[in-house]
C-alpha cells in the first residue's frame, strides 16, 4: 500500500455527471406522472377520454418512471462514483458505462412510449415488453461487467461496506429480471410468461418484493454508506453491525415475497414461511437503520445547520418507519385488515418518498457541486426549503393513505347483524374520496421541492466559481 | 409435494435462520483484533469504520425474532409437508372442482380437522342461518311486502347482486334494469325464483352471413318500427319481409318469449342499446347474456329473500 498520492487518480465523473442529470430530470417526469394519476383519482374527467392518458397506462408509467428511470439512475450515479472513490480506481471501462447510460436511457424512452400504448405483459414493476426486457438484460450484465471489474482491479485492501450492497443489489436484480421474465413472443410487441397460475403468482412476487429488498433497499443501503459518514465527517458507527446486518438483510429479504399473496391460492406453508421471515427481516432492516443513524453520534449539532445532512437522516427515520410497518403488515391477520387498501400504497411511498427519494436527494446535493467542480450549491437555502417541502409532502400522503386505507379496510369487513356486508365497495371509495385529494396536494409538494432542486442545480452548473485547489481531494492510500 | 421438494424447502428454511444465528453469535463478541469502539484500521476514500459493539437491544430483538419464528414453524405449516402441531390449514387446498369442496367440507367436518375456512362457514351458518330462516315461511310475494325482511334482501343485494345490475337495480349496458317491469325470463315470483337459484344463458344468434348488410340494416329498421319510432317506412317493409327468422323466438308480433329468455321487441326496452347502430351491431354478431345461478352460493332462504326485494322494486 504505497503508491504515492502526488497523481491524482483521474476518474471517469462523465458517467457519473450524466446518471445525476438523468436522476433529477428524470425524478421530476415520474413524480409529475404521478400527481396526474393522483388527480385523476379526484377528477376523473382528467383522463380526457383519451386512452393513453387513462389511470390504466400512466401507473405503470409512473411507477416504471420512478423506480426504474429516477431511482436507478440515482444508484447507476453512486455506484459509479463510490466504487471509483471506495477503490481508487477509474471505472473498469469508460466505453461499456457510456453504453450502460445510453442503454439505460433508451430502456426508459422505450418505456414512456410502449406503456400508454398499452403495451404491457401486466406483470407488475415488469411490464415492460420482451424486446425491452432483453435490452435490460443486455444493459444490465454491462453494468455487472463495469462495477465488478472494478473491484476486481481496486487499490484498496479490503472492500468497503457500500460496495457489498452494491454488489448485492446488482447481482440480485439480474437474476429478479431473467427469472421474472420469461416468456414466449407472440409477436414483437406481446408475449405469454412461462409460468402459470399459482407459481405464476409466485414468481411475480418474489420478483415484485426483491426489487423492493435489491433495488430500492440494498442498493440505496450502498448510498447511505458511503453519503451518510462522508457528509457527516464521522467514522461508520459499527463494523461488525454492518457484517451482520447485511448477510442478514440479502439472505432474508428474498424469502419475504409471499407476504403479497396471502390469503390466496398459494399453498399455507408458502404463505407461512414467507410471513415468518418478513417479520424477522424487521431486524436486519433496522441495523443498517442503526448503523446510519448512530454513525452521526457527535455531530447532531450538524443537523442544524447543513440541510444536505438532513435529508439523508430524515431519510433513515423513514426507512426504520416503513421497514417496521412492512414486516407489521406481513403477518396474516394485519395483511387481512390492510392489504387491497390504501395503507399499501401509503407503505409503498413512505418507502419511495421518504427513504429512497430523500437519500437520492441528498446524496445529489452532496455529488453536484463535486461533479461540476463548486465549492457547493449555488443556495443552500433552497436545500432547506426542498427540504421542508418535500417532508411536508411525504406527510400529508402517508397519512392520508394511512387514514384512507384503514377506512377502506374497516369498511369492507363490517358486518350486519345478519352477516352481510355494512357497505358496499361504493360507500368505501366514497369515504376515501377526501383523502385522495389530501395524497394530491402532498404529490404537488413533493414535485414542487423537486422543481427547485432543478433550479439550484441548474444555477450551480452555470455559476462561474470554481472550486479552488485540486478539483478533487487528493486520493488517499488505504 | 414430494419428499424431495419437502426436505429441500425444510433443509433451506431452517439453513437460512441457522446460520444467520451462528452469524449472530459470532458478532457479538470480539473476534477482531481492534479494541471496542476503536477504529478498523482502513480507510475509504477518508470514511473509517469503528468496532463498536452490536447494540445489546438489537441483539435482543434478533434472538427474541428467531425464537417466534421457530415456533412458528412447529405450530403451523410452513416446514414443506409438515403440518405444523395444530394441524390448521387455511382451507381444503389442493381442491379442483365444487364436488371436491363439499366432499373435503364434510370429511374435515367428520374428522373435527382445523380447518379454518370450513370453521369460519360452519359458525357463520349457526349465527345467521336462524335469521333467514325465520322468513322461510313465507311466500316470495309475502316477503316483497315485509319491511325486515326487504331491508335484508337490500343488503344482499349490495353485495351479490350491485356489481353487475348497480347499487340502485338498473343496470347498464347489457345488464338488465330491475325496476322497470321488464323481465325477458318472466316477472312472476316463481320465474324471478327460478333465475336466481338456477341462473339464465340468453343467446342471441349473429345473423351476419344469413342477412347480409343490407338486410341487417333492413331487419334493424323493422325492429325499432316495432315500438312506435320513427323510421325509413321502406327499410322497415323490406325488414319485415326478413323478420320470419326472428319470429321462432321474439314470435311474429314480436312481442318475445319467457321460455327462452327472448326480448320483447316492441316496449322500446333495449338490453344491448336501442340505436339503429346498436340494434343491428346485436343482429350481425349476435349477443350471449349470462347470469350466474346462485343456489349454491346463497342458498334458498337467502334466494328467496332476494326474489322478493327484487319484486319489490317493481310494486307500483
Amino acid at each position: 500500500m504505497s503508491q504515492t498520492s502526488s497523481q491524482p487518480i483521474e476518474y471517469n465523473m462523465k458517467v457519473v455527471k450524466q446518471f445525476t442529470l438523468a436522476t433529477i430530470f428524470w425524478g421530476i417526469i415520474g413524480m409529475a406522472v404521478g400527481v396526474l394519476i393522483a388527480a385523476q383519482l379526484v377528477w376523473p374527467a382528467l383522463n380526457f377520454d383519451t386512452p393513453w392518458l387513462t389511470y390504466s397506462r400512466l401507473r405503470p408509467l409512473h411507477t416504471n418512471a420512478v423506480i426504474f428511470a429516477f431511482g436507478t439512475s440515482a444508484l447507476f450515479a453512486t455506484a459509479y462514483y463510490v466504487v471509483q472513490r471506495t477503490c481508487q480506481v477509474r471505472l473498469f471501462s469508460d466505453k461499456l458505462a457510456a453504453f450502460t447510460f445510453w442503454g439505460w436511457q433508451s430502456v426508459i424512452v422505450s418505456a414512456v412510449i410502449t406503456l400508454p400504448m398499452g403495451i404491457t405483459t401486466s406483470k407488475e414493476y415488469a411490464e415492460l415488453e420482451w424486446p425491452i426486457s432483453l435490452l435490460i438484460l443486455v444493459v444490465w450484465v454491462a453494468f455487472i461487467v463495469v462495477y465488478f471489474g472494478t473491484l476486481a482491479i481496486r487499490r484498496t485492501s479490503h472492500i468497503y461496506v457500500a460496495n457489498w450492497f452494491y454488489a448485492a443489489f446488482i447481482i440480485a436484480v439480474a437474476l429478479l429480471h431473467i427469472g421474472n421474465n420469461l416468456a414466449i413472443p407472440v409477436s414483437f410487441t406481446k408475449s405469454y410468461s412461462i409460468y402459470a397460475g399459482a407459481v405464476d403468482a409466485m414468481m411475480q412476487w418474489w420478483y415484485g418484493h426483491n426489487a423492493v429488498g435489491f433495488l430500492l433497499t440494498a442498493g440505496f443501503l450502498g448510498m447511505m454508506y458511503y453519503f451518510v459518514p462522508k457528509q457527516a465527517e464521522r467514522p461508520v458507527y459499527s463494523y461488525r453491525l454492518s457484517i451482520v446486518h447485511f448477510w442478514a438483510l440479502i439472505s432474508i429479504y428474498i424469502w419475504a415475497g409471499p407476504h403479497h399473496l396471502h390469503y390466496t391460492a398459494l399453498p399455507d406453508w408458502a404463505q407461512n414461511v414467507g410471513m415468518v421471515m418478513s417479520v424477522i427481516l424487521f431486524v436486519p432492516s433496522w441495523g443498517g437503520m442503526i448503523n446510519g443513524i448512530m454513525t452521526l453520534s457527535g455531530a447532531w449539532h450538524k443537523l442544524r445547520t447543513d440541510p444536505i445532512l438532513r435529508f439523508l437522516i430524515v431519510s433513515l427515520s423513514f426507512y426504520g418507519m416503513s421497514t417496521f410497518e412492512g414486516p407489521m403488515m406481513a403477518i396474516k391477520s394485519v395483511n387481512a385488515l390492510s392489504h387491497y387498501t390504501d395503507w399499501t400504497i401509503g407503505h409503498v411511498h413512505s418507502g419511495a418518498l421518504g427513504w429512497v427519494a430523500m437519500i437520492s436527494i441528498g446524496a445529489m446535493y452532496h455529488l453536484v457541486p463535486i461533479l461540476y467542480d463548486r465549492e457547493r450549491m449555488y443556495s443552500i437555502k433552497l436545500i432547506n426549503t426542498h427540504f421542508w417541502l418535500h417532508t411536508i409532502g411525504v406527510v400529508l400522503y402517508i397519512v392520508a393513505m394511512w387514514i384512507s386505507g384503514v377506512t377502506q379496510g374497516l369498511m369492507w369487513r363490517a358486518t350486519n347483524p345478519d352477516g352481510t356486508l355494512t357497505y358496499s365497495f361504493i360507500e368505501s371509495l366514497e369515504a376515501s374520496y377526501p383523502f385522495y385529494f389530501v395524497r394530491f396536494v402532498g404529490g404537488v409538494f413533493v414535485v414542487a421541492g423537486m422543481l427547485v432542486m432543478a433550479y439550484n442545480v441548474y444555477k450551480t452548473i452555470r455559476s462561474s466559481e470554481v472550486r479552488q485547489g485540486e478539483p478533487l481531494p487528493a486520493a488517499q492510500p488505504a | 409435494m414430494s419428499s424431495f421438494w419437502s426436505a429441500w424447502i425444510i433443509v433451506l428454511t431452517l439453513g437460512t435462520l441457522i446460520a444467520l444465528m451462528i452469524l449472530l453469535k459470532w458478532n457479538m463478541s470480539n473476534f477482531t483484533d481492534v479494541e471496542e469502539g476503536e477504529s478498523m484500521g482502513h480507510s475509504f476514500d477518508g470514511i473509517e469504520e469503528l468496532n463498536n459493539p452490536l447494540p445489546k437491544w438489537w441483539t435482543i430483538l434478533f434472538w427474541a425474532c428467531f425464537a417466534w419464528g421457530f415456533l412458528y414453524l412447529a405450530l403451523y405449516p410452513g416446514l414443506g409437508n409438515f403440518p405444523g402441531l395444530l394441524g390448521w390449514t387455511s382451507s381444503n387446498q389442493g381442491i379442483r372442482s365444487l364436488e371436491e369442496s363439499r366432499e373435503m367440507t364434510a370429511q374435515a367436518i367428520a374428522e373435527g380437522r382445523n380447518v379454518q375456512y370450513v370453521r369460519e362457514r360452519q359458525r357463520a351458518e349457526e349465527v345467521y342461518g336462524p335469521i333467514f330462516q325465520q322468513y322461510a315461511s313465507l311466500s316470495i310475494d309475502e316477503i316483497a311486502k315485509n319491511p325486515e325482511a326487504l331491508r335484508i334482501g337490500q343488503r344482499l343485494f349490495l353485495q351479490n347482486c350491485a356489481q353487475c345490475h348497480g347499487s340502485d337495480a338498473r343496470g347498464s349496458l347489457g345488464f338488465p334494469n330491475l325496476t322497470d317491469g321488464v323481465f325477458n325470463w318472466g316477472g312472476t315470483a316463481e320465474h324471478v325464483y327460478v333465475t336466481l337459484m338456477e341462473g339464465r344463458v340468453a343467446e342471441m344468434p349473429a345473423f351476419l352471413d344469413q342477412l347480409g348488410e343490407q338486410g341487417i340494416s333492413d331487419v334493424a329498421t323493422y325492429v325499432l318500427s316495432l315500438s312506435g319510432r320513427a323510421v325509413d317506412r321502406e327499410a322497415a317493409r323490406r325488414g319485415e319481409q326478413q323478420f320470419a327468422v326472428c319470429a321462432a323466438c321474439h314470435g311474429m308480433d314480436g312481442k318475445g318469449n319467457i321460455a327462452l329468455g327472448a326480448p320483447d321487441l316492441t316496449n322500446n326496452v333495449w338490453l344491448y342499446g336501442g340505436s339503429q347502430r346498436a340494434v343491428e351491431e346485436t343482429l350481425r354478431y349476435g349477443r350471449n347474456g349470462v347470469m350466474p345461478r346462485w343456489d349454491e352460493i346463497l342458498g334458498e332462504d337467502k334466494v328467496k329473500i332476494l326474489s322478493g326485494y327484487v319484486l319489490s322494486l317493481n310494486a307500483e
